[in-house]
């Protein structure tokens, strides 16, 4: 059903292009999708994403633009201020600002719109059990707008009774899930916060760079960081590249994306998923007043 | 086992060693002095490249110290070991340490060995030496530092934004770096010396036989002398001027005398043997001849006196015959030297020619005769007439049917030369040193006494006499002096 359905939207989209093509050459500021990314997946491999541009562009019919920013906070401010159409963000900023963005589609890991936050610590130490053992010692998160690189130790600090901004004798941002695991296998922190689908994807693709660190304590499951789009983004388009999206796993060359991104497809999602992640960030945000 | 002194080896192999040795020397002193230069390059392309990499480096680090950016720090000081390029692979800076403005840790690529926020100079080592003479600095600037001992050298630049001092950037370089480097270029003269050594060696060892032979053949030759004298004519020539050329001429020289020598003895010998038959000889015929005389007078006037039967004259007549032969045999044997004669003349050598001209046409035998004496000589013409007569017939008495026979008079520098030589077989070696003595003959015929006669009155005439006997040629040569006419 979905299958026949797809080549069908295929076939639309095609005589679409086509048409496009032969009665208007592209004309100068043709409409051009832009999708924000950031490092909530491996978004350093510029090859995958050349292949991945190219696909979205291929099955939108439109040039589609990726854009990389050194922050979640920047591509997350390009949305709000509908600069971007899209963006794959993670799911603290989501909740934060869900009435300026539309959630689009959340990726399927291990067949859950769900992940984890990893608590790592060098392969060397073996003592650290728990979050809290890391006391006094140097902490590296990835971005402060990070669900899993931040909010959620920041949360099991809280609810540990301890003040995140002194528990540590010091703590610095990498602005990177992998370079996370870097710091923390080079011994540069004694400890960190890691996106435990990236973590998973580096054992992987890289499992050189994994083995250097080690698995302390694996959080609750949480939804996964989402695509969401700009609040005012025109029906027809949101409609189109939610369906791209949703039916990536039926053709070869997006199973073969999906299979490189370690990831099972995608679902439209539901607000409902990034309650528990609303629930962290009421709570930081209520003890940082 | 014995061992062999390097002294005692022949200088055959020594001079393809000592040449070795010296190949060896050579290349080992070249290499030390390229490794050492190399060495040096190493050292100032490091420093260069340390100077250069620790300012741009420090340039790149303010924003990250100034926003406490410890990642962001951390990924700048790592991004040169990063680099995959192969040519500064050797120059990677083994530590990289920031240090902030109180000369504490802020990061550094090793962040077990260095934890943030410690002061390294806990840390003991280099570090102490660098710290103290860090916080010693009146105004900050780039330096060198090598802490004696140790096995790293240091570049120490410092971090400044806008005037302002945030820290220290430490880089350090192992001196191990070099090693590889200063490794393969010992590789490379190693392999060359072996490709010299490789052409050197068999040049060296020819050279080396080049200059030993003449040595050996000298030496093997002076070995020899203590057993038998070797003939210099067979040493192989040599006409170096160097110091070999002169040994070999000087040990040839040598050689010559002792020849010389060897023959004057020889002579001396045979003089001195033959004056001492002489004497006793002498000795005895005057003893014999006394009786002698005695007995034949008597004898004589027995045969004068009465008439004898048939028996007793025949008796006395054989007495008388062998009495004879004693004394003949007796004045044969004592040469006498004051016979009264009349002063040679060349007419008295033709004689000569016309009576052993008989003997040798009876042989077929052809004689050579060349007579330059054209003048009357103060000799005693009877004595000179004896030798030649001997020399001759012995000759012709020599030399096989149709021989020749070659005889050779003249006058030189006051001496009469005769030369008298034969084709007949040589006299042998051995029989040399006893030709002149008395029935030393081994002929049949003759008594033995011609050459003894001759030898004794050239000896009177104090004349010298020579012979030279080899294969197909014979010869006897006589000098007699003349004496001087008042």
């Amino acid at each position: 059903m979905h299958r026949r359905r797809f080549l069908q939207s295929s076939c639309a989209t095609a005589g679409l292009f086509l048409a496009g093509k032969a009665t208007a050459a592209p004309t100068p500021g043709q409409r051009e999708i832009s999708i924000g990314l950031t490092p909530v997946f491996l978004d350093h491999q510029l090859e995958f994403l050349k292949q991945l541009r190219g696909y979205f562009s291929e099955r939108l019919s439109m040039p589609v633009r990726f854009v990389q920013r050194g922050s979640y906070r920047e591509i997350v401010d390009l949305v709000r201020s509908s600069k971007l159409d899209f963006a794959w963000v993670c799911g603290y900023p989501y909740v934060r600002y869900r009435r300026e963005m539309r959630l689009l589609a959340v990726p399927l890991y291990f067949g859950n719109p769900l992940y984890q936050s990893y608590l790592i610590t060098a392969r060397s130490d073996s003592t650290t059990s728990s979050l809290l053992d890391l006391r006094g010692k140097i902490f590296a998160y990835s971005d402060p707008d990070s669900n899993s690189g931040y909010l959620v130790p920041q949360y099991q600090l809280l609810r540990a009774g301890e003040n995140p901004s002194t528990f540590f004798s010091r703590s610095f941002f990498t602005w990177g899930h992998r370079k996370i695991i870097e710091a923390v296998g080079v011994g540069l922190a004694q400890g960190g916060a890691v996106d435990g689908y990236v973590w998973d994807t580096l054992e992987w693709v890289h499992p050189d760079l994994t083995a250097t660190t080690r698995v302390v304590s694996r959080s609750p499951e949480l939804g996964f960081p989402p695509f969401v789009a700009r609040s005012n983004i025109d029906e027809e388009t949101f409609r189109r590249v939610q369906q791209v999206l949703l039916a990536m796993t039926q053709d070869a060359q997006g199973a073969r994306l999906l299979k490189s991104l370690n990831l099972d497809g995608f679902v439209p999602g539901s607000d409902a998923l990034f309650d528990g992640i609303a629930t962290m960030a009421r709570t930081v945000e209520r003890f940082r007043k | 086992m014995k061992l062999i002194r390097f002294a005692d080896i022949s200088l055959r192999y020594k001079i393809p060693l000592r040449v070795s040795a010296l190949v060896m020397i050579t290349a080992i002193a070249v290499t030390m002095v390229m490794v050492l230069r190399e060495y040096d390059e190493s050292r100032r392309d490091l420093v260069a490249h340390a100077a250069g990499l620790g300012r741009v480096l420090a340039d790149t680090l303010t924003a990250p110290m100034i926003h406490d950016d410890l990642w962001r720090a951390f990924e700048v000081i790592r991004s040169p070991q990063r680099q995959g390029n192969s040519s500064f692979e050797t120059l990677a800076a083994e530590t990289v340490v920031v240090l902030d403005q109180n000369l504490l840790v802020f990061v550094s690529t090793q962040p077990q060995r260095f934890p943030l926020g410690i002061n390294p100079a806990q840390l003991g080592g280099d570090f102490a030496g660098i710290l103290a003479r860090l916080e010693s600095e009146d105004s900050p600037q780039q330096h060198l530092l090598e802490p004696a001992g140790s096995g790293s050298i240091y570049m120490v630049t410092p971090i400044i934004a806008d005037g302002v001092l945030l820290g220290r950037l430490v880089l350090g370089y192992s001196r191990q770096v070099f090693i590889p480097r200063l490794g393969n270029l010992a590789a490379r003269a190693g392999l060359v010396t072996l490709i010299a050594l490789s052409l050197v060696l068999p040049l060296s060892a020819w050279w080396g036989r080049r200059l030993a032979d003449p040595l050996v053949t000298l030496a093997s030759a002076m070995d020899q002398v203590a057993v038998e004298l070797p003939d210099p004519d067979q040493l192989a020539p040599l006409s170096t001027g160097d110091e070999i050329g002169h040994l070999a001429t000087a040990f040839r020289g040598m050689l010559a005398d002792l020849h010389e020598k060897k023959q004057i003895e020889q002579q001396m010998l045979v003089s001195e043997r033959l004056a001492a038959v002489g004497r006793i000889s002498a000795g005895i015929a005057h003893e014999i001849n006394n009786p002698l005389g005695g007995m034949l007078n008597a004898l004589s006037t027995f045969r004068r006196h009465g008439a004898l039967d048939p028996q007793t004259e025949k008796t006395a007549s054989l007495l008388e015959r062998g009495l004879t032969q004693i004394r003949d045999t007796v004045a044969a044997l004592l040469v006498e030297a004051k016979v009264e004669s009349h002063p040679l003349t060349p007419e008295d050598i033709e004689d000569t020619h016309i009576l052993v001209g008989i003997a040798a046409k009876k042989k077929n035998a052809r004689l050579i005769w060349d007579n330059r004496v054209d003048a009357t000589l103060p000799l005693n013409s009877t004595l000179v007439r004896q030798i030649l007569l001997n020399l001759l017939q012995n000759a012709v008495q020599a030399i096989e049917p149709g021989g020749i026979v070659n005889f050779h008079t003249y006058v030189d520098a006051g001496h009469l030369v005769i030369v008298v030589e034969n084709d007949g077989a040589h006299i042998p070696e051995e029989r040399l040193p006893f030709l002149f003595e008395p029935f030393a003959t081994d002929r049949r015929e003759g008594h033995g006494l011609g050459l003894w006669v001759t030898y004794q009155i050239v000896h009177r005439l104090d004349g010298g006499l020579d012979v030279d006997s080899r294969p197909g040629l014979t010869r006897f040569t006589i000098d007699l002096p003349l004496p001087e006419t008042a």
